[in-house]
């Protein structure tokens, strides 16, 4: 895999740095067969610094996940070595399974079973939020 | 409405409705006897609260139907490792209406999701008691005739009761109120409560470690328990709690309309001296929270 270009796949780019390994985990890239390159530290104009992903598979990417994480993050779609789209990442007003609930008092503590659920009650501030307890989600 | 899990499901128009009947209920109780003939309230206690099961299994005796239920862990399918929403499942096959208590938070919304018939959370581990602030919105609106312009001072455990924080965000959305903490250092109004419900709505408020400075300007004194595992040390607990018992001598600089409010049970944060003086309003707070609880049934069961 060629780092500085790919053929056909995705550039994830605009992670803040050091986040790229979460981002790389939540994803579950580990589990692609395809090249895939995780750049940190890259300098950027806008950022001072940045991590970028690149995959050289089209993947469909779990938008929630991008924007729970980071919305300013930036997905671009690589065709024969053109950029071919751009998806827009948005602050997901729910999030399911992606965190769980950390509150040794919460229902989830007690009930495997239950979908660990956090709905935004602040996007300003970018606060997600237990459906359950109302804890909130520790910050990333 | 489907469901109460927060007090904040319902509006001031709703709560004002509520409050509405309650006293209609209190003034007419005949014309209620029989209103839900062959209704079936469910009482899920995961946890004992006697209070409150007797005050939820009353409402709906009153009413004219019927109560089955459960209380403690012991007697009930979770000792078996049944899930909150398999044990609602199968009450929903028998009962009109469920009131849930359960000593983890958020118990009573996952019930709510599985039931197919109205949920009531009735105390979900330190969290929500919305029928608890129910009771104490309709002591407040009999004992003053309205919810607006007046001076609320609480004391004592201001920081981890969430009774506490539940009236402070109901009340806040009247006019014209004004609030005194009065707590321990140790026990002050945590932050979030004052951001979110005060400084954000523009509320009035004052916060003092001294009942006997703040007592005279108060229209309702609304007293909770000072306990004793909330301190770091013995000595700071002996030196502090005698401050935050309300007696007789102290009330004597009080206004004549004072209301005295207390969620009970207590322990000795109010002296029994204070018990027959005309302001202590704590015993009647019991009564009506069984009102509140008819009319909220009734609400939730759609009966006029
Ligand atoms: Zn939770």
């Amino acid at each position: 895999m060629n780092i500085d270009g790919i053929t056909n796949g995705l550039v994830i780019d605009h992670i803040e740095a050091g986040k790229g390994m979460e981002l790389y985990n939540a994803l579950h890239l580990g589990d692609l067969n395809s090249s895939v390159a995780l750049i940190k530290n890259v300098s950027s104009h806008k950022m001072g610094k940045k991590d970028i992903i690149k995959v050289d598979e089209v993947l469909d990417v779990d938008l929630e996940v991008l924007g729970f994480i980071d919305p300013n993050i930036t997905v671009n779609i690589i065709k024969d070595n053109l950029i071919v789209g751009k998806k827009h990442i948005e602050l997901p007003k729910k999030v399911t399974n992606l965190i769980k609930c950390k509150n040794p008092r919460c229902i989830t503590s007690t009930e495997q079973e239950l979908p660990h659920i956090f709905k935004l009650t602040d996007p300003k501030t970018r606060t997600y939020r237990c459906i359950y307890c109302e804890s909130k989600a520790k910050e990333n | 409405m489907d469901n109460l899990i927060d007090i904040l499901d319902l509006s001031v128009e709703e709560i004002d409705e509520l409050v509405e009947k309650a006293k209609d209920i209190i003034n007419n109780p005949d014309a209620y006897r029989e209103k839900c003939r062959y209704k079936k309230l469910a009482t899920l206690f995961f946890e004992p609260s006697t209070r409150t099961r007797l005050s939820f299994e009353s409402a709906m005796l009153d009413l004219g139907g019927y109560v089955i239920g459960f209380s403690g862990a012991n007697n009930s399918s979770a000792a078996k490792g049944e899930s909150v929403a398999d044990t609602v499942r199968t009450v929903g096959c028998y009962a009109d209406i469920i009131a849930m208590r359960h000593p983890k938070e958020g118990a009573p919304l996952v019930a709510s999701m599985h039931a197919g018939i109205p949920v009531i959370n009735a105390g979900d581990g330190g969290h929500n008691h919305p029928t608890q602030t129910l009771t104490d919105l309709l002591t407040i609106n009999m004992e003053k005739g309205r919810f607006t312009d007046m001076t609320i001072g609480l004391c004592g455990d201001l920081k981890f009761g969430r009774t506490v924080h539940s009236l402070i965000e109901a009340m806040s959305r009247y006019a014209g109120i004004r609030f005194v903490f009065i707590s321990p250092k140790e026990l002050k109004l945590p932050s979030y409560v004052v951001d979110d419900y005060l400084v954000k709505n523009n509320i009035p408020y004052e916060e003092t470690t001294d009942l006997m400075s703040a007592l005279p300007g108060l229209d309702i004194l609304y007293m909770t328990r000072v306990q004793r595992e909330r301190f770091f040390n013995e000595e700071d607990y002996i030196r502090l709690k005698d401050s935050y018992i309300l007696t007789r001598e102290k009330l004597s600089v009080a206004r004549p309309d004072l209301t005295v409010m207390h969620p009970l049970p207590r322990v000795n944060e109010i002296s029994v001296d204070v018990d027959d003086d005309d302001r202590a309003a704590y015993f009647k707070q019991v009564r009506y929270g069984k009102f509140i609880r008819m009319a909220l049934i009734l609400k939730m069961l759609g009966i006029e």
